[in-house]
């Protein structure tokens, strides 16, 4: 792989250069960031925490920091897109112009287009599409700070700030990718792992239903690998289903223990 | 032939609720034999049926509903109402007035103009169609004194009550007239401001704590408790 180099002045070039570190993981099978091979980045989710949307959710998974906002089900501008027998589902991924290390334009990019309509595709199996015709769902994923995995954290949130709108669904969608990283098969992989690493495969699943919603792959494995990592990421699916469930009860069971203290 | 829950457990989306020959109410859905959970909400038994009581959910119109809406747009023939619900309503002149509608003669926004509040009933609604409301009978209308609240539709049982008994209770300690939307919107009008506080102070405590049991000998002390405070 070769990069174009930009023009930079001298003090910027010294600061910017990063030498892509030796090994990602260690012979302890330790990572950089101090995990282990099939440990999850720490994760912490607020619901409900944007006073305008109909409904909201935040993520903090390792240094990424997502937001997502809900509106709908609601008339559909412009009204010519509506369809008679279901609603609309339209979602925005953006990445925020501070969000990574260099500047990011906020105009959207061919990578945020795709990532849209991908995590469009993996949210919309868990609504019930036809329940609503002639509306609207709108979701907007803003990312605030990006450190790898960014559309699986945006589908975990993009889930939950549905169920805070109060939209019907089937299932909550918990996203989480795996991959091959020096060699070993890893669980969520952060920006560097997945920029030095052999293999990055995103998945999105419905753990109740056990329906797999997205599944991309980026890289080489062979078809063992492939099984070995699909088996991870679902691993690593359930586990932040269980943090989703949490976080979306969490109001309420605050409330009733407040209630039963009185 | 099983259940999966306790009684008025908290329960998210994709809960499986329960096993067998159940019927899957409000809020649930069935898929192959099990009963799934659609949103947040207080799951319970009744009947052979399952229903979950949503803790966050939009209004759905449902025709015979008594709602409380904001004129959004008067249009030439008809006005249009926002009763906060996924769809805009519309309620027509020819409803309003006893003789069949003259552009010439009728001026729309001297009867009800943006940004006016009515009560109103809802007539007809299916998927193919907005909403279409009525103020013909008596007790419907403009709304010209209070002011009014806004819940989440779901808890509006719970500001009712069993029979009434929690909205006569705010009735009774606050001394206000109450009327109520069940799209969520309640109209509070009292002799005083204050009066006017203290329910809506009632209603926030009702949405914030309706999950809870003992509910009502709360909301009557806490008003109770304000009142003598003030």
């Amino acid at each position: 792989m070769f990069k174009i180099p930009k023009r930079k002045t001298e003090k910027k070039r010294l600061g910017i250069l990063q030498k892509k570190p030796e090994k990602l993981i260690d012979k302890n099978n330790v990572r950089l960031d101090g995990r282990k091979l099939d440990e999850l980045r720490s994760v912490k989710i607020g619901v409900g925490i944007l006073a305008n949307a109909d409904g909201s959710a935040y993520i903090e998974q390792g240094k990424n920091k997502i937001l997502a906002a809900v509106y709908g089900p609601k008339e559909v501008h412009p009204r010519h897109l509506a369809l008679p027998d279901r609603t609309v589902l339209r979602c925005r991924y953006h990445m925020a112009p501070f969000s990574v290390q260099e500047r990011k334009s906020p105009a959207p990019s061919r990578r945020e287009i795709e990532l849209s309509k991908v995590i469009r595709e993996a949210i919309e199996p868990s609504i019930f599409v036809e329940y609503y015709p002639r509306t609207s769902i709108d979701v907007f994923i803003e990312v605030l700070q990006a450190d790898g995995g960014t559309r699986c954290a945006g589908i975990t949130v993009a889930s939950l700030a549905l169920a805070d709108a109060g939209i019907p669904m089937r299932d909550l969608v918990a996203a989480c990718a795996a991959g091959k990283v020096d060699g070993h098969l890893v669980l969520d992989l952060n920006d560097l792992e997945d920029k030095g690493g052999e293999a990055d495969l995103p998945l999105a699943l419905m753990s109740n239903l056990n329906a797999i919603t997205l599944l991309q792959m980026d890289g080489d494995l062979t078809v063992n690998e492939f099984e070995q990592v699909l088996n991870l990421a679902v691993k690593g699916c359930k586990e932040i289903y269980t943090v989703q469930k949490d976080a979306l009860k969490a109001k309420y069971v605050a409330v009733k223990e407040a209630v039963e203290e009185e | 032939m099983s259940t999966y829950f306790e009684k008025r457990q908290l329960v998210v989306p994709g809960d499986l609720l329960a096993e067998g020959k159940y019927r899957a109410g409000d809020n649930t859905y069935k898929d192959d034999e099990k009963i799934y959970a659609t949103r947040i909400g207080m799951v319970s038994l009744e009947d052979q049926t399952i229903h979950v009581v949503a803790l966050k959910a939009f209004y759905v119109p449902s025709v015979g509903d008594t709602v409380i809406g904001r004129i959004v747009e008067v249009g030439i023939s008809a006005w249009i109402v926002d009763i906060s619900a996924p769809y805009p309503a519309l309620l027509r002149a020819s409803d309003v007035l006893d003789r069949p509608f003259n552009p010439r003669k009728d001026e729309l926004p001297a009867i009800f103009d943006v940004n006016d509040l009515i009560i109103a009933k809802l007539v007809a609604y299916d998927r193919t169609r907005d909403p279409l409301l009525t103020v013909r009978e008596p007790g419907l209308g403009k709304i010209t004194r209070g002011q009014t609240v806004e819940v989440t539709p779901t808890k509006i049982p719970r500001v009712i009550g069993r029979k009434g008994s929690m909205i006569s209770i705010i009735k009774e300690e606050t001394g206000c007239q109450i009327t109520i939307g069940q799209n969520g919107l309640i109209l509070i009008s009292g002799k005083t401001p204050e009066d006017e506080r203290l329910a809506v102070m009632a209603i926030r405590k009702i949405e914030q704590e309706s999950h809870t049991s003992g509910l009502t000998d709360r909301v009557t002390e806490m008003i109770r408790k304000e009142k003598a405070g003030v």
